[in-house]
């Protein structure tokens, strides 16, 4: 039987200090703040150059408590096997490891590392948080910034590739969960986290995370904007436990109402996408709509 | 017990006598028969410990890294590009302060792609805040290993224990294996001062600033160039941990060695061969036959290189007339690098005595180029009757 948590029946226990340096309206505070809850007390974090590097604070002063390795860009996944391996020799077989890195941190340098740890079976969470872009650096493109965004080294085409699926990269591991969140629907994040903490292995997590200053919109509409992606069908929510994928929450509800918000209302609210032509939003939603053929097919 | 294994084998007995918790190598030649034998002692039960099988030597450091932060003792090893490819996890294992043991089997480095021994690569890494040891021979390795965990662990600043490929770590030669229950009195468990712990939370390698910044309580905590600082101030120290290891060492195994310098017919001697690794002993057959010849020469070898031991080096070198520093690497573009340091810790202990030695810098066995003990002897001979120019020389260049 799933868990099933709502705002009112979640801890109170904060592991993340008021007063971060994230960013007003920053989806990746949220994130991390309710992560943190589902995650609990007994565990080591391992971060890598990125806002969260930022969020925690400049030394002496942290804004978690939790104990946190900051690491290099591209050994985020490794460090997290030395830590296990270090707990296991120490007779730990409680603490939980958790790791917690951009998309440029996962898509782009840290793949190499993320594969060869998952491929060893390391029992160990990954976070990749997605603000879809090299945020920290002054939002450039990264491997899963999506098709037609703007950004500050593809100024002015906006990029023209393919946002990388790395949750499908990491389902490919065959790890024992795979799940694809939003900063939006936090407790569909802290309910899944809570959900694969007995799993084996290296767990998977994917969070779409809105980003204000990257993707341009006002800071006020942070969760507004992460709820039109799901709910216009073009960024789904779901986990895949031992190879079984099901949609979960607001995507699980879409299945039933088959009523999914144009697309077009996700991209207008958002300058970065302001390139994109009314011909490209069209083929866009003819892919979405393909998309949920499908899954409305699986449902009947 | 004395036992004949090759170079690889000292090494990797060194690590299973210092009961290391976590190993995480990738393979490159001619570092993979070390690792691969650490993997045998791990899976045969024989050494507890982890065993990692990474997917790039940048993942090997980066699990040291992780693993001795959280209070693991640690140990790796890499030749040439791998040891490139980890220079990023090498800086910031000096930066994070931990006794990490690395063992570096010395190979060229590419491009062209080349297998065989040259120092370029662990030359490159000189000033990454690392301290480095040169090993001469098997013996040395299986004790330099057994020091560097204590030395390591003393002052938190990692070691790359340095022996040269194939002429160390594919010989074979006769070494006493020291017994684990004086290792265990030599070198005691790991306790660092912190490790990554839930119970007491701490965020380590934060974004640092330019200046000192105050904590919560307001106390000053140190900016980056004040950590920075005190690197280079515990690295100078360890110039003086490294005599104290030795002595732990000989009182426990019987075997005295210099920890900085491995002087062979040097007092009376009026010119000095100096270089590091395995070519300082070929060097010693040299120097027999000079003497023989009524030459008064003697050779040096450097075994401490980082940080340098200029004050052991400048006063071993005083009175003599000239030096002819030897070596596998060297820095593009200028000379090699032992010379350039050799040249300062003079000018900085004997300028102004009335006795600065000339010295020549002769660069040899580049990309594993064989070094003929009597090209050697010539080219040694030679260079006694005066300095023959202020550029390295190559020896046994075919153009």
């Amino acid at each position: 039987m799933q868990v099933k948590t709502n705002i009112l029946n979640l801890p109170t226990q904060e592991f993340v200090h008021p007063g971060t340096r994230a960013c007003t309206g920053c989806g990746l505070a949220i994130a991390y703040r309710v992560g943190l809850k589902a995650l609990g007390k007994d565990t080591i974090l391992i971060v890598p150059p990125s806002c969260l590097t930022v969020l925690q604070g400049l030394f002496p002063v942290a804004s978690t408590k939790l104990p946190c390795l900051n690491v290099t860009f591209a050994s985020t996944a490794a460090a997290a096997t030395g830590i296990l391996a270090t707990l296991k020799t120490q007779g730990n077989d409680h603490t939980t490891v958790a790791a917690w890195a951009g998309d440029g941190g996962t898509s782009d340098i840290g793949l190499q590392a993320l594969s060869g740890a998952a491929e060893r079976g390391d029992n160990f969470i990954y976070f990749c948080y997605d603000n879809e872009g090299y945020m920290n650096t002054g939002v450039q493109r990264s491997g899963t910034t999506p098709i037609g965004a703007v950004t500050a080294n593809t100024p002015f085409k906006g990029k023209q590739q393919q946002k990388k699926d790395v949750t499908a990269i990491m389902a490919a591991h065959k790890l024992s969960y795979v799940a694809a969140c939003s900063a939006a629907y936090p407790l569909d994040l802290y309910d899944k986290i809570k959900n694969c903490l007995h799993l084996p292995g290296t767990k998977y997590f994917h969070i779409h995370i809105p980003c204000p200053p990257g993707w341009g919109y006002d800071p006020r509409y942070g969760i507004k904007i992460g709820r039109l992606a799901v709910e216009s069908g073009y960024y789904d929510l779901y986990e895949i436990i031992n190879g079984e994928f099901r949609l979960t929450a607001a995507s699980e509800k879409l299945v039933e109402k088959r009523k999914l918000i144009p697309v077009r209302e996700y991209f207008r609210a958002q300058s970065r996408f302001k390139i994109l032509t009314d011909e490209q939003i069209a083929d866009i939603q003819k892919q979405i709509d393909e998309k949920w053929a499908g899954y409305y097919r699986k449902n009947e | 017990m004395h036992i004949i294994e090759n170079g690889n084998v000292a090494a990797a007995l060194g690590v299973k006598l210092c009961r290391a918790n976590v190993i995480a190598a990738y393979p490159i030649t001619p570092q993979t028969p070390l690792t691969e034998r650490l993997s045998e002692y791990v899976e045969s039960g024989e050494m507890k410990a982890e065993y990692i099988p990474v997917e790039s030597e940048h993942s090997a450091l980066a699990v040291c890294i992780a693993a001795s932060s959280a209070g693991a003792r640690t140990f790796t090893a890499t030749s040439a590009n791998g040891l490139l490819y980890m220079h990023e996890q090498v800086q910031w294992a000096s930066g994070a302060r931990l006794p990490i043991v690395m063992c570096v089997v010395n190979r060229a480095v590419g491009a062209p792609w080349n297998v065989w021994n040259d120092q370029q690569d662990s030359i490159s890494q000189r000033d990454t805040g690392w301290i480095q040891i040169y090993c001469s021979d098997h013996q040395q390795i299986i004790d330099t290993v057994i020091k560097a965990y204590w030395l390591a662990e003393k002052v938190s600043i990692p070691i790359m224990v340095c022996y040269d490929g194939y002429i160390l770590s594919h010989t074979y030669m006769p070494f006493d294996l020291p017994d684990q229950e004086k290792v265990d009195a030599f070198l005691p468990p790991f306790k660092p001062e912190y490790a990554l712990n839930p119970d007491q939370p701490a965020n380590l390698n934060t974004v640092t600033l330019p200046d000192v910044r105050t904590d919560i309580h307001g106390e000053l905590a140190h900016g980056y160039m004040e950590i920075r600082y005190l690197l280079q101030e515990d690295l100078r120290t360890t110039i003086t941990a490294a005599a104290e290891a030795e002595k732990r060492f000989a009182d426990i195994f019987g075997r005295v060695s210099d920890p900085h310098i491995e002087p062979y017919r040097c007092d009376d001697a009026d010119f000095v061969a100096v270089g590091m690794g395995s070519l300082t002993y070929q060097l010693r057959v040299c120097v027999d036959a000079l003497r023989n010849e009524g030459f008064r020469v003697g050779v040096m070898g450097v075994r401490y290189y980082r940080p340098f031991p200029d004050e052991a080096i400048a006063q071993a070198m005083k009175g003599k007339q000239g030096i002819i520093v030897f070596e596998k690497a060297l820095s593009y573009g200028y000379e090699g690098a032992l010379a350039s340091d050799l040249k300062s810790a003079l000018y900085e202990h004997l300028a102004g005595t009335g006795s600065l030695p000339a010295v020549q810098n002769f660069i040899a066995g580049i990309g594993g180029r064989e070094i003929r003990t009597e090209d050697l002897t010539n080219t040694f001979r030679a260079a006694l009757q005066s300095r023959i120019s202020k550029e390295p020389l190559w020896i046994g260049l075919k153009l």
